[in-house]
């Protein structure tokens, strides 16, 4: 399956993109799509601490991925 | 919930006070209680120029309403105002506007304290620090 997969701040600076799609296998969780993004970008490995968001809300790590979905990296927010 | 109590924005044009201001002034209310927050031009010593701000607009908005409906449920108050601001600011522009009003002045100042700090914790928005010598964002590293 393939998900949309939107970077903002640092994160989007460390892989160089702001968007791209993203080939994960069938019912990946957050969790097991954060190891997989490391692999393709290790330049993550030493930065961990973001969170993600499905669909415009924050998700956890258990929650399973749908085809489609749009996941969003989100470094440590700084608004305000 | 009643969503005419509550106004959310994030735009990349000047915010303004008197708007927020506005929509939360009510007779019914004792008070409003306004937190304004302003670029400093100064971070750990080091000489700010400006501040980017950048965010993920669909999920910054869902996030600020979420912000503005708890407010409303926790404390007593009557109507909420939560506007962001997008894009380079200089010093001294405004960011960031909440305006509450509420029959009595406690709830108002209890509710704005939540929604300032929820929003800087909650909702995605970066800014991007720019100095003399380079650039930075701003919690990358916490």
């Amino acid at each position: 399956m393939q998900i949309q997969l939107l970077l903002f701040g640092i994160v989007a600076d460390l892989i160089g993109k702001n968007s791209l799609s993203y080939d994960l296998p069938e019912k990946t969780t957050v969790s097991k799509f954060k190891e997989a993004l490391t692999e393709t970008y290790p330049q993550l490995q030493s930065y961990n601490s973001y969170a993600v968001a499905v669909n415009e809300a924050y998700a956890n790590d258990t929650l399973v991925l749908n085809n489609n979905d749009i996941l969003a990296i989100i470094p440590p927010v700084s608004g305000g | 919930m009643n969503n005419s109590n509550i106004s959310i924005k994030l735009t990349a044009q000047k915010l303004s006070l008197q708007q927020c201001y506005d929509f939360v002034e009510d007779p019914t209310c004792g008070g409003i209680d306004v937190f304004v927050g302003t670029v400093r031009n100064h971070t750990k010593g080091k000489t700010v120029k400006l501040l980017d701000f950048s965010a993920y607009p669909p999920m910054a908005i869902k996030e600020m309403k979420l912000i503005a409906e708890l407010a409303l449920k926790k404390f007593k108050v009557h109507k909420i105002a939560i506007h962001h601001a997008e894009g380079p600011l200089q010093i001294g522009d405004i960011p960031v506007i909440i305006a509450v009003s509420a029959a009595h002045r406690n709830a108002a100042f209890d509710a704005c304290q939540f929604a300032i700090d929820t929003l800087k914790e909650t909702v995605p928005i970066w800014k991007k620090e720019h100095f003399e010598d380079g650039e930075v964002w701003v919690n990358a590293h916490p």
